[in-house]
Protein backbone atom coordinates (compact mmCIF):
# COMPACT_ATOMS: atom_id res chain seq x y z
CA UNK A 1 0.00 0.00 0.00
CA UNK A 2 1.48 3.40 -0.95
CA UNK A 3 1.12 6.08 1.68
CA UNK A 4 2.47 9.39 0.49
CA UNK A 5 3.31 11.72 3.66
CA UNK A 6 3.84 15.46 3.86
CA UNK A 7 7.27 16.20 4.93
CA UNK A 8 6.99 19.76 5.51
CA UNK A 9 6.18 21.32 8.87
CA UNK A 10 5.86 25.08 9.61
CA UNK A 11 5.00 26.08 6.59
CA UNK A 12 7.35 24.21 4.65
CA UNK A 13 10.22 26.13 7.41
CA UNK A 14 11.12 22.80 8.01
CA UNK A 15 11.19 19.33 5.56
CA UNK A 16 12.15 15.88 6.76
CA UNK A 17 13.40 13.45 5.46
CA UNK A 18 11.20 10.87 6.23
CA UNK A 19 7.55 10.45 7.82
CA UNK A 20 9.95 8.73 10.95
CA UNK A 21 12.19 11.84 11.07
CA UNK A 22 9.05 14.03 10.97
CA UNK A 23 7.59 12.40 14.34
CA UNK A 24 10.63 12.92 16.36
CA UNK A 25 10.78 16.33 14.60
CA UNK A 26 7.35 17.09 16.09
CA UNK A 27 7.70 15.33 19.34
CA UNK A 28 10.56 17.92 19.84
CA UNK A 29 8.65 20.78 19.12
CA UNK A 30 5.82 19.67 21.30
CA UNK A 31 8.11 18.96 24.47
CA UNK A 32 10.14 22.57 23.57
CA UNK A 33 5.99 24.26 23.78
CA UNK A 34 4.87 22.25 26.86
CA UNK A 35 8.36 23.39 28.66
CA UNK A 36 7.31 26.51 28.16
CA UNK A 37 4.39 26.40 29.26
CA UNK A 38 5.24 24.66 33.00
CA UNK A 39 7.89 27.73 33.09
CA UNK A 40 5.57 29.95 32.51
CA UNK A 41 3.27 28.38 35.12
CA UNK A 42 5.76 27.71 37.84
CA UNK A 43 7.19 31.90 37.36
CA UNK A 44 4.04 33.53 36.02
CA UNK A 45 5.92 36.30 35.22
CA UNK A 46 4.79 39.70 36.52
CA UNK A 47 3.53 41.32 33.30
CA UNK A 48 1.56 38.87 31.77
CA UNK A 49 -0.39 38.66 35.21
CA UNK A 50 -2.92 41.93 34.38
CA UNK A 51 -4.80 42.45 31.50
CA UNK A 52 -2.93 45.41 29.15
CA UNK A 53 -6.47 46.88 28.16
CA UNK A 54 -9.24 47.61 30.43
CA UNK A 55 -12.73 46.61 28.65
CA UNK A 56 -14.89 49.91 26.27
CA UNK A 57 -16.78 52.21 28.90
CA UNK A 58 -20.44 52.00 28.81
CA UNK A 59 -23.29 49.17 28.15
CA UNK A 60 -24.63 49.97 24.83
CA UNK A 61 -24.87 47.82 21.87
CA UNK A 62 -21.30 48.59 20.19
CA UNK A 63 -19.32 48.65 23.50
CA UNK A 64 -20.79 45.93 24.56
CA UNK A 65 -20.29 44.12 20.81
CA UNK A 66 -16.68 45.31 21.55
CA UNK A 67 -15.96 43.62 24.17
CA UNK A 68 -17.50 40.31 23.40
CA UNK A 69 -15.01 41.15 20.32
CA UNK A 70 -11.91 41.58 22.33
CA UNK A 71 -12.88 39.54 25.50
CA UNK A 72 -9.25 37.98 25.10
CA UNK A 73 -7.21 40.55 25.64
CA UNK A 74 -9.28 42.85 27.97
CA UNK A 75 -11.17 40.13 30.37
CA UNK A 76 -8.17 37.85 30.03
CA UNK A 77 -4.59 37.97 31.30
CA UNK A 78 -1.76 37.50 29.12
CA UNK A 79 -0.88 34.80 30.57
CA UNK A 80 -3.85 32.71 30.10
CA UNK A 81 -4.23 33.81 26.87
CA UNK A 82 -0.30 32.49 25.68
CA UNK A 83 -1.86 28.97 28.00
CA UNK A 84 -4.41 29.09 25.32
CA UNK A 85 -2.95 29.41 22.37
CA UNK A 86 0.25 27.19 22.81
CA UNK A 87 -2.64 24.34 23.69
CA UNK A 88 -4.14 25.29 20.13
CA UNK A 89 -0.47 24.78 18.60
CA UNK A 90 0.07 21.47 19.82
CA UNK A 91 -3.71 20.57 19.41
CA UNK A 92 -2.78 21.38 15.80
CA UNK A 93 0.50 19.57 15.55
CA UNK A 94 -1.44 16.20 16.99
CA UNK A 95 -3.84 16.40 14.92
CA UNK A 96 -1.90 17.05 11.58
CA UNK A 97 1.07 14.87 11.96
CA UNK A 98 0.32 12.31 14.41
CA UNK A 99 -3.52 11.55 13.63
CA UNK A 100 -2.35 12.53 9.93
CA UNK A 101 -4.78 15.24 9.24
CA UNK A 102 -2.06 16.54 6.72
CA UNK A 103 -2.04 13.52 4.47
CA UNK A 104 -6.35 13.70 4.32
CA UNK A 105 -7.83 14.89 1.63
CA UNK A 106 -8.77 18.99 2.02
CA UNK A 107 -12.39 17.91 2.17
CA UNK A 108 -12.31 15.31 4.40
CA UNK A 109 -9.77 17.33 6.54
CA UNK A 110 -12.31 20.23 6.53
CA UNK A 111 -15.47 18.09 7.31
CA UNK A 112 -13.73 16.96 10.17
CA UNK A 113 -11.83 20.43 11.99
CA UNK A 114 -14.66 22.89 10.82
CA UNK A 115 -17.59 21.07 12.27
CA UNK A 116 -15.65 20.37 15.29
CA UNK A 117 -14.10 24.11 15.39
CA UNK A 118 -17.49 26.01 14.71
CA UNK A 119 -19.56 23.62 17.32
CA UNK A 120 -16.50 24.14 20.01
CA UNK A 121 -16.93 27.30 19.68
CA UNK A 122 -20.64 27.85 20.02
CA UNK A 123 -20.55 25.97 23.22
CA UNK A 124 -18.10 28.19 24.68
CA UNK A 125 -19.27 31.10 23.71
CA UNK A 126 -22.65 29.94 24.72
CA UNK A 127 -21.66 28.94 28.63
CA UNK A 128 -19.33 31.53 28.58
CA UNK A 129 -21.36 34.17 28.22
CA UNK A 130 -23.85 32.94 30.84
CA UNK A 131 -20.75 32.41 33.08
CA UNK A 132 -20.53 36.43 33.15
CA UNK A 133 -24.34 36.69 33.77
CA UNK A 134 -23.92 34.12 36.53
CA UNK A 135 -20.72 35.90 38.07
CA UNK A 136 -23.21 39.02 38.22
CA UNK A 137 -25.65 36.79 39.91
CA UNK A 138 -23.42 35.87 42.42
CA UNK A 139 -20.74 38.81 42.94
CA UNK A 140 -22.72 41.92 41.71
CA UNK A 141 -23.59 44.69 43.95
CA UNK A 142 -26.68 43.40 44.76
CA UNK A 143 -26.38 39.82 44.64
CA UNK A 144 -28.69 37.84 46.87
CA UNK A 145 -26.09 34.98 47.79
CA UNK A 146 -24.67 35.60 51.06
CA UNK A 147 -21.16 33.79 51.93
CA UNK A 148 -21.41 33.47 55.42
CA UNK A 149 -23.91 34.12 57.41
CA UNK B 1 -17.64 -9.78 3.80
CA UNK B 2 -18.25 -13.10 2.32
CA UNK B 3 -22.14 -12.64 2.83
CA UNK B 4 -21.59 -9.18 0.69
CA UNK B 5 -24.24 -9.09 -1.79
CA UNK B 6 -22.79 -8.32 -5.35
CA UNK B 7 -25.22 -6.36 -6.83
CA UNK B 8 -22.92 -5.06 -10.52
CA UNK B 9 -22.46 -1.48 -9.79
CA UNK B 10 -20.11 -1.21 -7.25
CA UNK B 11 -17.62 -0.38 -9.78
CA UNK B 12 -20.14 2.27 -10.66
CA UNK B 13 -19.44 5.75 -9.45
CA UNK B 14 -23.05 6.18 -8.30
CA UNK B 15 -22.63 2.50 -7.22
CA UNK B 16 -20.10 3.50 -4.52
CA UNK B 17 -17.33 2.76 -6.78
CA UNK B 18 -16.14 6.52 -5.86
CA UNK B 19 -14.14 7.27 -3.27
CA UNK B 20 -13.99 11.22 -2.80
CA UNK B 21 -12.46 11.34 0.16
CA UNK B 22 -9.87 8.39 -0.14
CA UNK B 23 -10.69 7.05 3.60
CA UNK B 24 -12.36 3.76 4.45
CA UNK B 25 -15.29 3.62 5.77
CA UNK B 26 -13.65 2.64 9.27
CA UNK B 27 -11.18 5.28 9.77
CA UNK B 28 -13.86 7.65 8.52
CA UNK B 29 -16.05 6.68 11.09
CA UNK B 30 -13.15 6.96 13.79
CA UNK B 31 -13.26 10.47 12.97
CA UNK B 32 -16.42 11.07 13.25
CA UNK B 33 -16.81 9.25 16.40
CA UNK B 34 -13.64 11.12 17.51
CA UNK B 35 -15.50 14.81 16.46
CA UNK B 36 -18.67 13.52 18.83
CA UNK B 37 -16.28 12.98 21.43
CA UNK B 38 -13.98 16.20 21.39
CA UNK B 39 -17.72 17.45 21.51
CA UNK B 40 -18.60 16.00 24.99
CA UNK B 41 -14.90 16.72 26.16
CA UNK B 42 -15.36 20.11 24.92
CA UNK B 43 -18.95 20.78 26.67
CA UNK B 44 -17.38 19.53 30.35
CA UNK B 45 -14.74 21.81 29.89
CA UNK B 46 -16.58 24.70 28.83
CA UNK B 47 -19.41 23.77 31.76
CA UNK B 48 -15.94 24.03 34.00
CA UNK B 49 -15.18 27.41 32.86
CA UNK B 50 -18.98 28.53 33.34
CA UNK B 51 -19.06 27.14 37.16
CA UNK B 52 -15.91 28.66 37.33
CA UNK B 53 -17.27 32.39 36.29
CA UNK B 54 -19.55 32.02 40.06
CA UNK B 55 -16.34 31.56 42.16
CA UNK B 56 -13.92 33.38 39.51
CA UNK B 57 -12.49 35.75 42.85
CA UNK B 58 -11.80 32.28 45.07
CA UNK B 59 -11.08 29.58 42.85
CA UNK B 60 -8.67 27.61 44.10
CA UNK B 61 -4.75 28.35 42.63
CA UNK B 62 -3.81 24.58 41.47
CA UNK B 63 -0.18 25.24 42.02
CA UNK B 64 -1.27 25.58 45.43
CA UNK B 65 -3.08 22.22 45.05
CA UNK B 66 -0.93 19.87 42.66
CA UNK B 67 1.91 20.00 44.48
CA UNK B 68 3.11 16.81 44.93
CA UNK B 69 5.76 14.18 43.61
CA UNK B 70 5.80 10.82 44.04
CA UNK B 71 8.89 9.50 46.22
CA UNK B 72 9.78 13.17 46.96
CA UNK B 73 8.17 13.46 50.23
CA UNK B 74 7.23 16.99 52.16
CA UNK B 75 8.51 19.43 49.08
CA UNK B 76 6.31 21.54 46.96
CA UNK B 77 6.65 21.18 43.29
CA UNK B 78 3.95 22.33 41.62
CA UNK B 79 3.32 21.53 38.07
CA UNK B 80 6.57 18.81 37.64
CA UNK B 81 4.39 15.85 37.83
CA UNK B 82 1.69 16.74 35.73
CA UNK B 83 4.31 18.10 33.16
CA UNK B 84 5.80 14.59 33.46
CA UNK B 85 2.43 13.05 32.83
CA UNK B 86 1.79 15.26 29.57
CA UNK B 87 5.27 13.66 28.69
CA UNK B 88 4.71 10.54 28.99
CA UNK B 89 1.37 10.50 27.03
CA UNK B 90 2.65 12.61 24.21
CA UNK B 91 5.64 10.20 23.77
CA UNK B 92 3.41 6.89 24.06
CA UNK B 93 1.49 9.33 20.82
CA UNK B 94 5.08 8.97 19.14
CA UNK B 95 5.25 5.49 19.54
CA UNK B 96 1.83 4.50 18.75
CA UNK B 97 2.37 6.74 15.34
CA UNK B 98 5.86 5.17 15.11
CA UNK B 99 3.69 2.14 14.79
CA UNK B 100 1.45 2.77 12.20
CA UNK B 101 4.37 4.02 10.59
CA UNK B 102 6.05 0.39 10.84
CA UNK B 103 2.29 -0.90 9.69
CA UNK B 104 2.45 0.85 6.31
CA UNK B 105 5.86 -1.00 5.73
CA UNK B 106 4.04 -3.94 6.86
CA UNK B 107 6.85 -4.25 9.53
CA UNK B 108 5.33 -6.97 12.23
CA UNK B 109 8.00 -6.92 14.36
CA UNK B 110 8.20 -3.45 14.95
CA UNK B 111 4.86 -2.99 15.27
CA UNK B 112 4.78 -5.17 17.79
CA UNK B 113 7.55 -3.44 19.68
CA UNK B 114 5.74 -0.29 19.10
CA UNK B 115 2.35 -1.37 20.02
CA UNK B 116 3.88 -2.35 23.29
CA UNK B 117 5.68 0.76 24.28
CA UNK B 118 2.39 2.43 24.22
CA UNK B 119 1.09 0.26 26.23
CA UNK B 120 3.78 0.81 28.97
CA UNK B 121 3.10 4.56 28.84
CA UNK B 122 -0.50 4.38 28.83
CA UNK B 123 -0.65 2.37 32.10
CA UNK B 124 2.26 4.58 33.60
CA UNK B 125 0.27 7.91 32.81
CA UNK B 126 -2.85 5.70 34.70
CA UNK B 127 -1.30 4.73 36.95
CA UNK B 128 -0.02 8.30 37.57
CA UNK B 129 -3.43 9.52 37.49
CA UNK B 130 -4.50 7.17 40.06
CA UNK B 131 -2.20 8.56 42.26
CA UNK B 132 -3.21 12.29 42.03
CA UNK B 133 -6.13 11.18 43.15
CA UNK B 134 -5.30 9.38 45.85
CA UNK B 135 -3.46 12.36 46.76
CA UNK B 136 -5.78 14.94 45.94
CA UNK B 137 -8.32 12.32 48.19
CA UNK B 138 -5.99 12.08 50.84
CA UNK B 139 -5.43 15.76 52.02
CA UNK B 140 -2.14 18.11 52.26
CA UNK B 141 -2.99 20.55 55.34
CA UNK B 142 -6.78 20.75 56.50
CA UNK B 143 -9.43 22.89 56.88
CA UNK B 144 -11.90 24.45 58.31
CA UNK B 145 -14.86 24.78 56.57
CA UNK B 146 -17.84 27.74 57.30
CA UNK B 147 -21.69 27.52 57.46
CA UNK B 148 -21.64 29.39 54.23
CA UNK B 149 -19.64 26.22 52.67
CA UNK B 150 -16.08 28.51 52.70
CA UNK B 151 -12.96 26.70 53.20
CA UNK B 152 -10.97 28.48 56.10
CA UNK B 153 -6.56 27.38 55.93
CA UNK B 154 -4.61 28.02 58.48
CA UNK B 155 -0.69 29.03 58.11
CA UNK B 156 2.12 31.55 59.86
CA UNK B 157 4.30 33.91 58.20
CA UNK B 158 8.00 32.87 58.27
CA UNK B 159 10.72 34.60 56.51
CA UNK B 160 12.76 32.52 54.09
CA UNK B 161 16.16 33.71 52.31
CA UNK B 162 15.27 37.23 53.19
CA UNK B 163 11.20 37.49 52.24
CA UNK B 164 8.14 37.00 54.21
CA UNK B 165 6.10 34.52 52.93
CA UNK B 166 3.09 32.54 53.97
CA UNK B 167 3.21 29.20 55.04
CA UNK B 168 0.66 26.44 55.54
CA UNK B 169 0.72 24.84 58.70
CA UNK B 170 -1.47 21.60 59.02
CA UNK B 171 -4.37 21.18 61.31
CA UNK B 172 -2.54 17.79 62.74
CA UNK B 173 -0.02 20.90 64.04
CA UNK B 174 -2.50 22.37 65.86
CA UNK B 175 -5.54 20.64 67.27
CA UNK B 176 -5.41 20.40 70.81
CA UNK B 177 -7.39 16.98 71.93
CA UNK B 178 -10.50 17.43 73.84
CA UNK B 179 -12.64 15.16 75.40
CA UNK B 180 -15.77 14.21 73.54
CA UNK B 181 -18.60 12.41 73.93
CA UNK B 182 -19.26 12.75 70.00
CA UNK B 183 -18.93 8.37 68.96
CA UNK B 184 -19.47 7.66 65.21
CA UNK B 185 -22.93 6.33 64.77
CA UNK B 186 -23.02 3.24 63.21
CA UNK B 187 -25.93 0.69 62.58
CA UNK B 188 -25.02 -1.78 65.53
CA UNK B 189 -25.50 1.20 67.96
CA UNK B 190 -28.18 3.04 66.80
CA UNK B 191 -30.51 3.21 64.75
CA UNK B 192 -30.00 -0.14 62.55
CA UNK B 193 -31.37 1.88 59.33
CA UNK B 194 -29.47 5.09 59.68
CA UNK B 195 -25.89 4.87 58.55
CA UNK B 196 -23.13 7.76 59.54
CA UNK B 197 -19.85 8.57 57.43
CA UNK B 198 -16.73 8.69 58.75
CA UNK B 199 -16.05 11.56 61.29
CA UNK B 200 -13.52 14.15 60.78
CA UNK B 201 -10.53 13.77 62.84
CA UNK B 202 -11.07 16.86 65.00
CA UNK B 203 -13.58 19.13 65.99
CA UNK B 204 -13.55 22.46 65.06
CA UNK B 205 -13.35 23.56 68.90
CA UNK B 206 -10.62 21.47 69.15
CA UNK B 207 -8.93 23.42 66.05
CA UNK B 208 -10.14 27.05 67.60
CA UNK B 209 -8.54 26.11 70.90
CA UNK B 210 -5.17 25.31 69.15
CA UNK B 211 -5.44 28.56 67.26
CA UNK B 212 -6.05 30.07 70.35
CA UNK B 213 -3.33 28.69 71.39
CA UNK B 214 -0.87 29.69 68.75
CA UNK B 215 0.06 33.42 68.65
CA UNK B 216 1.39 33.14 65.40
CA UNK B 217 -1.23 31.09 63.20
CA UNK B 218 -3.42 33.11 60.98
CA UNK B 219 -5.95 32.01 59.20
CA UNK B 220 -6.54 32.84 55.42
CA UNK B 221 -9.79 32.81 53.32
CA UNK B 222 -11.03 31.49 50.17
CA UNK B 223 -11.07 35.42 48.97
CA UNK B 224 -7.83 36.29 45.88
CA UNK B 225 -6.01 39.69 46.34
CA UNK B 226 -5.31 41.81 43.71
CA UNK B 227 -1.69 39.98 43.22
CA UNK B 228 -4.00 36.74 42.92
CA UNK B 229 -3.07 35.58 46.67
CA UNK B 230 -5.68 33.98 49.20
CA UNK B 231 -7.03 37.02 51.34
CA UNK B 232 -4.62 36.21 54.98
CA UNK B 233 -6.71 37.50 57.98
CA UNK B 234 -5.96 39.47 61.02
CA UNK B 235 -4.85 37.60 64.36
CA UNK B 236 -8.66 38.92 65.70
CA UNK B 237 -10.24 38.20 63.05
CA UNK B 238 -9.06 35.05 62.03
CA UNK B 239 -10.21 33.61 65.65
CA UNK B 240 -13.91 35.24 65.33
CA UNK B 241 -14.04 33.67 61.79
CA UNK B 242 -13.21 30.02 63.36
CA UNK B 243 -15.18 30.75 66.32
CA UNK B 244 -18.15 31.98 64.63
CA UNK B 245 -18.47 30.54 61.06
CA UNK B 246 -16.03 27.54 61.59
CA UNK B 247 -18.52 24.17 61.15
CA UNK B 248 -17.11 20.99 59.94
CA UNK B 249 -13.05 20.28 60.01
CA UNK B 250 -11.94 19.06 55.85
CA UNK B 251 -9.04 16.76 55.43
CA UNK B 252 -8.59 16.10 51.89
CA UNK B 253 -11.10 16.46 49.12
CA UNK B 254 -14.29 13.97 47.63
CA UNK B 255 -17.80 15.59 46.24
CA UNK B 256 -18.80 16.53 49.21
CA UNK B 257 -16.23 18.59 50.17
CA UNK B 258 -12.67 19.92 49.26
CA UNK B 259 -10.06 21.52 51.60
CA UNK B 260 -8.63 23.55 49.02
CA UNK B 261 -11.69 25.54 48.34
CA UNK B 262 -14.86 25.47 46.52
CA UNK B 263 -16.61 21.75 46.39
CA UNK B 264 -17.06 22.32 42.60
CA UNK B 265 -13.66 22.28 41.77
CA UNK B 266 -13.00 18.58 43.41
CA UNK B 267 -15.95 17.86 41.57
CA UNK B 268 -15.43 19.03 38.12
CA UNK B 269 -11.59 17.43 39.01
CA UNK B 270 -13.22 14.26 39.46
CA UNK B 271 -15.56 14.21 36.66
CA UNK B 272 -12.98 15.17 33.95
CA UNK B 273 -9.85 13.84 34.74
CA UNK B 274 -12.08 10.92 35.85
CA UNK B 275 -14.01 10.76 32.20
CA UNK B 276 -10.16 11.39 30.79
CA UNK B 277 -8.37 8.67 32.91
CA UNK B 278 -11.47 6.07 31.70
CA UNK B 279 -10.53 6.62 27.81
CA UNK B 280 -6.67 6.07 28.59
CA UNK B 281 -8.45 2.62 30.17
CA UNK B 282 -10.38 1.80 27.30
CA UNK B 283 -7.39 3.19 25.24
CA UNK B 284 -5.11 1.05 26.64
CA UNK B 285 -7.50 -2.30 26.67
CA UNK B 286 -8.18 -1.16 22.88
CA UNK B 287 -4.09 -1.50 22.34
CA UNK B 288 -3.89 -4.71 23.86
CA UNK B 289 -6.52 -6.41 22.03
CA UNK B 290 -4.80 -5.25 18.91
CA UNK B 291 -1.08 -5.98 19.93
CA UNK B 292 -2.40 -9.46 20.32
CA UNK B 293 -3.83 -9.66 16.97
CA UNK B 294 -0.45 -7.98 15.70
CA UNK B 295 1.20 -11.31 17.14
CA UNK B 296 -0.79 -13.46 16.05
CA UNK B 297 -0.72 -12.25 12.77
CA UNK B 298 -3.94 -11.34 11.82
CA UNK B 299 -3.33 -7.97 9.91
CA UNK B 300 -0.52 -9.87 8.37
CA UNK B 301 -2.68 -12.11 6.55
CA UNK B 302 -5.04 -9.31 6.52
CA UNK B 303 -2.78 -7.41 4.07
CA UNK B 304 -3.12 -3.89 5.82
CA UNK B 305 -2.48 -2.72 9.42
CA UNK B 306 -5.07 -0.10 9.19
CA UNK B 307 -6.34 -1.09 11.63
CA UNK B 308 -3.73 -0.50 14.22
CA UNK B 309 -3.65 3.22 12.61
CA UNK B 310 -7.61 3.20 13.15
CA UNK B 311 -7.06 2.42 16.90
CA UNK B 312 -4.27 5.07 16.82
CA UNK B 313 -6.59 7.65 15.87
CA UNK B 314 -8.31 7.20 19.06
CA UNK B 315 -5.02 7.09 20.97
CA UNK B 316 -3.82 9.97 19.26
CA UNK B 317 -7.22 11.81 20.27
CA UNK B 318 -6.92 10.92 23.90
CA UNK B 319 -3.70 12.49 24.00
CA UNK B 320 -5.40 15.68 22.43
CA UNK B 321 -7.68 16.11 25.31
CA UNK B 322 -5.07 15.65 27.64
CA UNK B 323 -3.27 18.43 26.36
CA UNK B 324 -6.16 20.71 26.95
CA UNK B 325 -7.45 19.10 30.40
CA UNK B 326 -3.79 20.23 31.41
CA UNK B 327 -4.07 23.75 30.36
CA UNK B 328 -7.48 24.24 31.67
CA UNK B 329 -6.84 23.00 34.98
CA UNK B 330 -3.41 22.82 35.73
CA UNK B 331 -2.34 26.30 33.98
CA UNK B 332 -5.08 28.76 33.36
Amino acid sequence: MAHEHKLEIFRGLVKFKSNTSKIWGVLIFLTIVTAVEVVLGIYKPEFLMSTWMDPIEGSGFFSTLGNILLSPIVYMKPLNLIFILLTIVKAYYITWDFMHMRDETGSFRKMVVWTAVFLICYLIFILLQEGGYVFNVYNGEDALIKKDF
Amino acid sequence: MDSTVATGTEEKTWGGGNQPLKASYGKMMMWFFIVSDALTFSGFLAAYGFSRFKFINEWPIADEVFTHVPFLHGQELPMIYVAFMTFILIMSSVTMVLAVDAGHHMNKAKVTIYMFLTIIGGAIFVGSQAWEWATFIQGDYGAVQTKGGNILQFGEYVTVDGVEKFKRVSIDDIAIAQASVRAAHERKNGLWFVDESTLPPYTVSEIYAGLAANENILVRNQLLTEDGHKTVLSREESLKQIKENGKLVVKGANLHVNEYGTTLFADFFFFITGFHGFHVLSGVVINIIIFFNVILGTYERRGSYEMVEKVGLYWHFVDLVWVFVFTFFYLV
